[in-house]
C-alpha cells in the first residue's frame, strides 16, 4: 500500500515539477518570441494582436525605418567601443594580474588591497565624477572618452590574478633558466596558458561594454557618437520617435541583442561553467 | 579565499644585502620589481585618472557652488561647506522632498526585488541542478539569457508588455478583467489596498508628520503601480544571473550527505531546510550582498522606462542625482546625492555583514 502511494506521489511531484519548469520557460522565452514576431509586424497589427508572436503580414518596415534613424552609425560606434574596451582590458588586466600573482615587488600587497577596494565602488556613483573628469581633460564627446572609463576595471585584474595563482610556476621557471626575460616569458609562455581566463574576461568585457548605457550616456552629447544603447535609448525615451512605435522599438531591441546572443551560444560552456563536471556519480 | 591565503604565504624573503640596494636594476630581484610596476602601470594610471581623480573632483563639486559652466577649478567657483548636503538632508524644501521620495521608492524596490529574485534564483537553480531532468540545458539557457541582454533591449520589451494596450493587459482582458495603465499609475500599492478597506484619507498623525519632507502616510504608500512594472523587470532579468551563482554551490554539496538523510527518513523539506540551505549559506550571502548593492543603483531602467514619472513615484537616488546635475545644472547637489547614495550602500553592506556574522556566532555558541 505504502509503496503504491509513494509511487503515485512521485508521479504527482514530477508532473508539478515539469509544470513549474514549463511555466517559467514560457515566462522567460515567450517575451523574446513576441519581440521577434512583433519586429516584423505593422503597427496596427502589433496594437491589435499583442499576444501573437506571428505577424498577419510579414513586413520589414521597422527595419527600414531603423536604418533611416542612423542605426548603422550606432552599430559602428558600438563595435568600436566594445572592441577597444575588450582589447584594452585583455592586455592591461592580464599584465597587472600576472604582476600581482607572480612578480615580487615592494608595494604589491598594498596595490592588491587597493584594487579590491576599488571593486567595491558602486558604478552608478561614478556617473557624475566621470563626466567631470572627461570635461576637464577635453575628452568629453570623443571616442577615447567613451572607451577609457570602461577599460578602467579592477574586477578583470582580480580574475586574471586568481587564475595565474593556479598555474604551476614550473614552466615559467624553465623558461627563465633558458634565458627568457620576464616580458618574453609572460608573452610567449604564460599568456597562451591563460586562454580560459582570457576568454572569460573577453566575454565579460564585450558584453559589459556592448550593453553599457549609463557610462556612454554621460561621456557624450553629440548624436554622431551614439552607440546602440544610447541611440535606441533616445528612440525609446521619446526624444526621437513619437508615440509607441512598438515594431520599430522591438526591432531595435532584437538587432542589438543578436551579437551578444551569438557570443552567448558560441561560448556557452565558458559562461555556464557551473562546476557540474566536478560531481562524482 | 584559499587562493588569497596562498599568496600571503609567498612573502618576500629579507633583503639580500648591499649589492641589491646599490644596483637594483642589475639583480634578478630588481628587474622583477621594475617589471612588476611596469606591468601594473597601465591599470594604476587608469584607476587614478578615471576613478580616484573623478571621485575627488566630485567630492569638491559637492561642497562647491559650481554651476556647470567652465571648470570647477576656475576662480569664480566657491566652497560652500555642507550647504548642498544640508539642502538635501536637513532643510525642508523641494530637494529634500525629492530625495525623500526617491529613497522611499528605491526602498520598496529593494525590499521586493532582493528577496524575490533570491528565492526565484535558488528555486530555479535547485530545479535545473537535478540530475535526471529532460531539457535541462534548454531551461538553463532560457532562464539565463535575459542576464546577457542589454538593459535597453529588456526595457523596450517590458514597455511593450506593460503598455496600456500591451501584452499583460491583453491577457487580463482575455480573462475578463481590465488592467491598469501600468506606467502612468502613480498610486501606491498599499494605499490602493487601504482604500479597498475603506481608508481613503490619511490619519492626521501620519499626514502631518514625516521624514525627509515626505509624510509618514506617503512613506507607507508602497511601490506605485508603475514601479511594480520596473520591479517585475528587475526580478525577471537578474534571477538567472544569481541562479548561476547558486548552481556550483549546489553541485558542491556531497550527495552522500543527502542520501544518508534520506535513509534516516528525512523528507524533501527537511533535507532542504537542514542540509541544502545551511550548505548554501556562503552563496546565499553573496547573492544577497550583490542584490542589495545593485538594487540601490537602479538607473538605466528608470531613465528608459519612466524618467522618474508618474508623479515622481519611480524616481530613485541614482536617477535623481543625474537629473539634478545634467538637467537642472545643480551640480553640487547632484554630486552630493551621489555621495549620499554611496554612503548608504556602504553602510547597508557593512550592516548586513554584521547581522549575518552575529547570527552565525549566536548559533555556534
Amino acid at each position: 500500500m505504502r509503496r503504491y502511494f509513494s509511487k503515485r506521489r512521485r508521479l504527482v511531484n514530477r508532473t508539478l515539477l515539469y509544470l513549474a519548469l514549463v511555466l517559467f520557460a514560457v515566462i522567460y522565452v515567450y517575451p523574446f518570441l513576441l519581440d521577434i514576431g512583433t519586429a516584423f509586424k505593422t503597427e496596427s497589427d502589433a496594437a491589435a494582436h499583442p499576444l501573437s508572436p506571428i505577424p498577419q503580414h510579414w513586413v520589414v518596415t521597422a527595419f527600414t525605418e531603423l536604418e533611416q534613424q542612423d542605426f548603422v552609425r550606432w552599430l559602428a560606434n558600438s563595435v568600436v567601443v566594445a572592441v577597444f574596451v575588450t582589447l584594452g582590458r585583455l592586455v592591461f588586466d592580464s599584465m597587472a594580474g600576472y604582476a600581482l600573482a607572480r612578480l615580487r615587488f615592494r608595494g604589491r600587497g598594498g596595490l592588491f588591497a587597493a584594487i579590491i577596494a576599488v571593486m567595491a565602488v558602486p558604478s552608478v556613483v561614478l556617473l557624475i565624477p566621470t563626466f567631470l573628469v572627461l570635461k576637464e581633460m577635453n575628452l568629453f564627446n570623443t571616442y577615447p572618452g567613451m572607451i577609457l572609463p570602461l577599460v578602467t576595471d579592477a574586477a578583470g585584474v582580480f580574475i586574471m590574478r586568481q587564475f595565474f595563482l593556479t598555474v604551476p610556476p614550473g614552466i615559467e621557471e624553465a623558461a627563465k633558466i633558458d634565458g627568457a626575460g620576464i616580458f618574453r616569458t609572460y608573452w610567449s609562455v604564460v599568456l597562451p596558458m591563460a586562454r580560459p581566463a582570457l576568454i572569460t574576461l573577453m566575454i565579460l568585457s564585450f558584453q559589459g561594454s556592448w550593453n553599457n548605457f549609463s557610462m556612454i550616456l554621460v561621456a557624450h552629447s553629440s548624436p554622431s557618437l551614439d552607440t546602440l544603447t544610447t541611440g535606441v535609448g533616445r528612440l525609446v525615451s521619446g526624444q526621437l520617435g513619437a508615440g509607441s512605435q512598438y515594431p520599430l522599438q522591438l526591432a531595435a531591441a532584437l538587432a542589438m541583442t543578436i551579437p551578444v546572443a551569438i557570443i552567448f551560444f558560441v561560448f556557452q560552456k565558458y559562461i555556464m561553467r557551473t562546476g557540474e563536471g566536478a560531481i562524482k556519480e | 579565499m584559499t587562493v588569497l591565503a596562498r599568496q600571503d604565504g609567498r612573502t618576500d624573503p629579507p633583503a639580500a644585502g648591499g649589492i641589491r640596494a646599490r644596483r637594483p636594476l642589475f639583480t634578478a630581484r630588481g628587474r622583477e620589481a621594475v617589471a612588476g610596476w611596469l606591468m601594473s602601470a597601465p591599470v594604476i594610471v587608469l584607476l587614478l585618472v578615471f576613478l580616484v581623480a573623478p571621485i575627488a573632483m566630485a567630492a569638491w563639486v559637492s561642497v562647491s557652488d559650481w554651476n556647470g559652466i567652465g571648470s570647477p577649478f576656475a576662480s569664480g567657483v566657491h566652497a560652500v561647506g555642507g550647504r548642498n548636503y544640508a539642502a538635501l538632508l536637513t532643510q525642508p524644501g523641494l530637494p529634500q522632498q525629492q530625495l525623500g521620495e526617491s529613497l522611499r521608492n528605491n526602498l520598496y524596490y529593494v525590499i521586493i526585488v532582493v528577496p524575490v529574485q533570491t528565492a526565484l534564483a535558488l528555486g530555479l537553480a535547485l530545479i535545473v541542478s537535478r540530475k535526471r531532468l529532460a531539457g535541462r540545458g534548454f531551461f538553463r539557457t532560457s532562464y539565463y539569457f535575459p542576464s546577457m541582454t542589454s538593459s535597453v533591449a529588456v526595457s523596450i520589451l517590458f514597455l511593450y508588455i506593460f503598455g496600456t494596450a500591451g501584452v499583460l493587459n491583453a491577457i487580463i482582458g482575455d480573462l475578463g478583467g481590465q488592467g491598469p495603465n501600468w506606467l502612468d499609475d502613480p498610486n501606491g500599492v498599499l494605499h490602493i489596498v487601504l482604500s479597498g478597506l475603506g481608508v481613503t484619507t490619511a490619519p492626521g498623525a501620519l499626514a502631518n508628520h514625516g521624514f525627509l519632507g515626505v509624510s509618514w502616510w506617503d512613506w507607507l504608500a508602497g511601490p506605485s503601480v508603475a514601479m511594480i512594472a520596473i520591479i517585475a523587470l528587475a526580478i525577471w532579468t537578474t534571477a538567472g544571473t544569481f541562479m548561476l551563482i547558486f548552481l556550483p554551490a549546489i553541485y558542491a554539496i556531497p550527495s552522500d550527505i543527502t542520501e544518508a538523510a534520506t535513509m534516516d527518513g528525512a523528507n524533501a523539506w527537511q533535507r532542504f531546510r537542514r542540509i541544502t540551505l545551511p550548505m548554501l549559506r556562503p552563496a546565499l550571502f553573496l547573492v544577497l550582498t550583490l542584490g542589495l548593492i545593485s538594487t540601490w543603483q537602479v538607473f538605466d531602467q528608470i531613465y528608459l522606462m519612466s524618467q522618474g514619472n508618474p508623479a515622481g513615484t519611480t524616481l530613485t537616488p541614482a536617477f535623481l542625482s543625474y537629473l539634478t546635475s545634467f538637467q537642472d545644472q545643480q551640480w553640487g547637489q547632484g554630486a552630493a546625492i551621489a555621495f549620499i547614495l554611496f554612503a548608504l550602500i556602504v553602510v547597508l553592506t557593512i550592516a548586513q555583514r554584521l547581522i549575518i556574522s552575529e547570527r552565525r556566532a549566536g548559533r555556534a555558541s
